[in-house]
């Protein structure tokens, strides 16, 4: 097999031959301004209208409460740092939780030292939090309520319609990042009561630097770049007409048959974590058994460190990633992890695959394969092993 | 990101285990981190030479790839030779690492020296002034660059 074997798809996804075909075009001929009157402004202003509309019809929200951004991190911080301004003199409360990505705990934590007060709410053992919870933390003060829609490191969903209906409610807006969600499971912002959402093409099969903010009819959005009149005034810079366009036809593509591509890889997933658990003695499942995203499996192995297992797999031609402190460059180990009552070691030695469409039922058995001989190889090499066994022998 | 040398010690690390009669044994590090070293030393009482090294780490691939590197620098080398050897000596044989990195190298050197503080224990010697005494280096004092994914 020489083939590599990537599951590393909640990282980033490969684009769709379709996807690059649909922004061939605007790569090279097409080439005009979308604000110029001319021809070429025309087509390409058409172009990302086209794309605008897919992208709302994907989420049942209107083209016109569609933004164009050039991250989903840039979607977070617009979506969070906007409602925070403009609400400024209702209140300084937000409401979040500590699993969430850091393009919105880092948002939230600048917000504290401007003066906001931001609640992380605590999660429950599988990663989710709970719509009572984040009702019980509303205040006079709330402004926001801001709350991932699946999480990326363990693939948890969130109670997302009972959040949205604890939110109506109360009256509080409800942002929530959808980045991992998107062409997994189906969303509808209106029936779900979602007031922003934030989005971003490579995790689809769309390009890389081509996100989006959806902001519902009647919410104040201020400007975020200011210069030309871009994006209805709220987002200057010339658009990125090829990104754009990819992100239009992948979010169409990912959105098409959520059923079948959930029931293939709930498929995939599912056979990876019980033969790892099966196989694998110390071994825990993090994230929640069911409620988690169909191509997600993250699995804590103890005694070990994750960077030599991802080394070791690159090795056979594996591509996944890990929550230790040591791959993500930060001293300590995923806060998501940490979250859901994992011990420093633990969150240490874990393990994420994100499957695809593309991955088979050999990749998985050629992954348990690796998985298990790398880890006894690991564990041969760990001091905390050799205590482990010395203590309970 | 790591040299052709790391990898090989990561991916065929020498000296891997443990010595059952070993009379040097250190530990540094902390699973809080994600770090652990532990050396094994067999050292010939009369002459001072260390004559077996054995390691087993916890930790990232050039934690043990130091280890591996390390362990390999002091075998056959006198006690204070072994003392000599710095975690710049270290990365210089691994053709370099990461900056990020470097922390795991200073854990190899601290590991050597706290083992060889362990021999002077044992003998009942009083050990180098300025030798770190074992298992007291276990803070997270090293520091890794922030990055964001
Ligand atoms: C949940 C979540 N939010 C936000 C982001 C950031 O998206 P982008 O890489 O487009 O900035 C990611 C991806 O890394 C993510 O997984
Ligand atoms: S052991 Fe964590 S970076 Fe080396």
């Amino acid at each position: 097999m020489n083939q590599r074997i990537y599951v590393d798809n909640a990282a980033t996804t490969k684009v769709n031959p379709q996807v690059l075909e649909a922004m061939l075009p605007y790569l090279g001929g097409t080439y005009g301004n979308p604000s110029s009157i001319y021809a070429e402004g025309r087509e390409a202003k058409t172009a990302v209208e086209t794309a605008r509309a897919q992208v709302a019809t994907a989420i049942g929200a209107e083209p016109n409460e569609i933004y164009f951004t050039g991250s989903g991190s840039e979607a977070d911080n617009w979506a969070i740092r906007s409602v925070a301004r403009s609400l400024k003199e209702k209140g300084n409360h937000i409401i979040t939780t500590a699993v969430e990505h850091h393009a919105v705990l880092h948002t939230c934590q600048s917000l504290e030292k401007e003066g906001f007060e931001v609640t992380y709410l605590p999660v429950d053992a599988y990663g989710r939090v709970s719509a009572e919870d984040v009702k019980a933390a509303i205040k006079d003060t709330t402004v926001l309520i801001t709350v991932m829609f699946a999480n990326n490191e363990i693939g948890t969903l969130m109670p997302i319609s009972q959040i949205g209906a604890v939110a109506k409610e109360a009256g509080v807006l409800f942002h929530t990042d959808a980045v991992q969600a998107i062409g997994m499971v189906p969303i509808d912002v209106k029936t779900m009561n979602i007031d922003l959402l934030s989005l971003t093409g490579h995790k689809f099969h769309g390009p890389k630097g081509s996100g989006a903010l959806y902001v519902r009819k009647g919410v104040k959005l201020n400007s975020f770049i200011t210069g030309g009149a871009q994006e209805r005034g709220r987002r200057a810079g010339t658009e990125n007409v090829p990104g754009i366009v990819g992100l239009g036809k992948a979010i169409e593509l990912a959105t098409a048959d959520i059923p079948k591509k959930a029931a293939y890889l709930t498929q995939l997933r599912d056979r990876y974590i019980s033969k790892i658990l099966e196989q694998v003695p110390y071994a825990q499942l993090n994230g929640h058994p069911e409620e988690r995203l169909p191509g997600n499996a993250n699995i804590s192995f103890s005694f070990i460190e994750g960077e030599g297992l991802l080394l070791f797999l690159d090795m056979k031609g594996i591509s996944a990633s890990s929550g230790s402190a040591c791959t993500s460059g930060s001293l300590d180990p995923s806060h998501v992890l940490l979250a859901i009552g994992r011990k420093h070691e633990e969150a240490h030695g874990s393990l994420r695959c994100s499957f695809d469409m593309e991955n088979t039922i050999e990749d998985v058995d050629a992954i348990v394969a690796a998985v298990s001989e790398i880890v006894a190889r690991l564990r041969a090499m760990s001091p905390l092993y050799e205590t482990f066994l010395k203590e309970n022998k | 990101m790591y040299s052709e040398k790391v990898m090989d010690h990561f991916s065929n690390p020498r000296n891997v285990g443990e010595i059952e009669d070993a009379n040097a044994v250190g530990e540094v590090g902390n699973p809080q981190c994600g770090d652990i070293m532990k050396i094994y030393m067999k050292i010939n009482e009369e002459t001072n030479i260390i004559e077996d090294v054995k390691f087993k780490t916890f930790g990232c691939g050039a934690a043990i790839a130091t280890s591996s590197m390390a362990t390999e620098l002091v075998k056959g080398k006198s006690v204070d030779e072994a003392l000599q050897m710095t975690n710049k000596a270290v990365v210089e044989a691994l053709d370099g690492l990461p900056p990020v990195k470097l922390h795991c190298s200073v854990l190899a050197e601290e590991a050597v020296q706290s083992a060889i503080f362990n021999y002077y224990e044992r003998k009942g010697l009083t050990p180098p002034a300025g030798l770190k005494c074992s298992g007291c280096c276990s803070s997270c004092h090293h520091h890794h660059d922030h990055e964001e994914e």
